[in-house]
């Protein structure tokens, strides 16, 4: 391993024009693929805060006996799929009515709205289909006049959601594509410079795996550092347009260190193969 | 210790450059390998070092048979033989001994080995003074004992020398070939193919020519590759 390290250092030492190329690549290939990550995470999220919105509300026969309702609620809130369970009296749906309507405000009475429950989900079941399935079950109980949810709105939210992920899914793997074909480019471009140290490695009777050893390493390195110079880079861009344009949000510690792992790899793998086909051929 | 036996080689672009070659290298052997440009004479080499496998036919060197060998067994293989070059392929930035000290160094060689083996190596070919050396600071005819200390630091069984004097002036010449007969006279077989008729009949050592491919003479004793047909 000391050898291999010593063999890398050697190698950078080189060709440090090389090296630096091999890294800027790397990181801008990375940061392209970073990029539209930061798009896909920030929809992603929007879309999430829109869709935790989503509640059903079920309005309640006039007249209701408040132990009745306190009973459906704690059987509403049992159910797996939702979160929570809030009572709305007339009062407070008169307030809330007044809140978001803002200057025709007047225009309510007291007694012009009835009680009701607001359910809301618990994440993974906001679609149509649970949305649906428990609206019905609680349209079912005697003293719910009418069961509300959004119907249309929230299959629109959703049709948006899917083709927001399906795109997302297939920009993803090409924008990745494009930065591994690019990688691997660069790293042959090194592999090719030590071709020499390569055959006199196999002369004097290295194994390939030996003789991989130190590309593994080099393609390691300059994957952590193109990636760690991708994420500087798409972090400064998201400034920018935080500053300038909208409110971003940046990658979560953990994505932006699967996003460093995944460079490493790009680099490990890209390595592997560039020695290995070169191998092959000697 | 060597055996060809109808060993056919044939590439693709070029076609037939070696055919029905069938010889034998003993222990300690020194042999000359001779022939005109394209002959066949790198070919031959490098089917012992199994940097080609046969087309057809079969190669055994210290054991290892050509058919079906595996990478691995061919790098085990060039453990235990040296080989040097024309153009001498030493790494241009490292110093001799740091080049002679590679070759123990990817055979995971034991640290503390490496320091005297390189030295034992570097004085054997007479360059004790110029281990930290570059090699562009060193003459043709240096560089080509460097190479050969290379070769020589695993102590190998068989020296292959692929027109080692090609590149050098006559005096150098005749210290590169110098050094290989003390190397043949410690007990490693040589096998050496050259331009240089002068030197090939000064020497007296077995000759082996080869023309288009063919073995069309072989001044050691014929009878040495018919009983290798016996044998097989």
């Amino acid at each position: 391993m000391r050898l291999a390290l010593r063999e890398t250092m050697i190698g950078f030492r080189r060709a440090p024009m090389l090296s630096v190329l091999s890294i800027t690549t790397i990181a801008f290939s990375l940061f392209a693929f970073g990029l539209f990550s930061l798009v896909a995470v920030n929809i992603r999220k929007t879309l999430g805060e829109v869709e935790s919105r989503v509640e059903i509300r079920a309005f309640l026969a006039d007249g209701t006996p408040v132990e009745v309702v306190s009973a459906a609620m704690g059987d509403i809130g049992a159910f797996p799929e939702v979160s929570r369970v809030e009572y709305v009296s007339p009062d407070s749906a008169l307030a809330r009515a007044r809140a978001e309507l803002g200057e025709f405000k007047d225009v309510f009475e007291s007694a012009f709205l009835p009680a009701s429950i607001d359910i809301r989900m618990r994440e993974g079941h906001r679609d149509p289909e649970t949305l649906k399935t428990i609206a019905g079950r609680i349209k079912s109980f005697e003293f719910v006049d009418d069961v509300r949810y959004g119907e249309d709105w929230v299959d629109k939210l959703y049709r948006i959601r899917n083709v927001a992920t399906a795109a997302g899914l297939v920009l993803g793997l090409a924008f990745a594509a494009v930065a591994v074909i690019i990688i691997g480019a660069t790293i042959r471009m090194a592999v090719m410079a030590r071709a020499r140290e390569i055959s006199i490695m196999r002369l004097v009777g290295a194994t390939d795996a030996f003789i991989r050893r130190p590309f593994l390493i080099d393609g390691f390195l300059k994957g952590i550092l193109g990636g760690l110079l991708a994420l500087g880079l798409t972090w400064f861009a998201s400034q920018v347009i935080s500053h300038n344009f909208i409110q971003t949000a940046f990658f979560s510690r953990g994505l932006a260190s699967l996003g460093l792992l995944g460079g490493a790899m790009i680099g490990v793998v890209g390595s592997s193969l560039s020695v290995g086909r070169h191998l092959r051929k000697v | 210790m060597i055996r060809f036996q109808h060993v056919y080689k044939e590439y693709p672009r070029s076609g037939l450059v070696l055919q029905d070659v069938s010889l034998f290298v003993g222990k300690g052997e020194f042999i000359f390998l001779t022939g005109p440009s394209g002959a066949g004479k790198s070919s031959l080499l490098k089917l012992i070092y199994m940097e080609e496998l046969p087309t057809k036919g079969d190669v055994w060197v210290s054991g290892v048979r050509s058919k079906g060998v595996k990478r691995k067994e061919v790098a085990k293989l060039r453990r235990k033989l040296g080989v040097v070059f024309q153009d001498f392929r030493l790494l241009e930035d490292r110093t001799a001994e740091a080049n002679v000290a590679f070759a123990l160094e990817v055979i995971d060689a034991p640290r503390s080995a490496i320091q005297p083996k390189v030295a034992r190596a570097l004085a054997q070919v007479g360059l004790a003074a110029k281990g930290t050396s570059m090699p562009r600071e060193m003459s043709g005819g240096e560089q080509q004992r460097v190479a050969i200390a290379r070769a020589l630091v695993n102590d190998p069984f068989v020296l292959v020398a692929d027109e080692p004097t090609g590149n050098l002036d006559e005096r150098a010449t005749r210290g590169v070939f110098q050094l290989l007969r003390d190397i043949n006279a410690s007990g490693t077989a040589v096998v050496m193919a050259t331009h240089n008729l002068e030197l090939v009949r000064r020497s007296g050592y077995r000759t082996i020519e080869i023309n288009r491919g063919q073995v069309v003479f072989d001044s050691g004793d014929g009878d040495r590759a018919k009983k290798v047909e016996v044998l097989a």
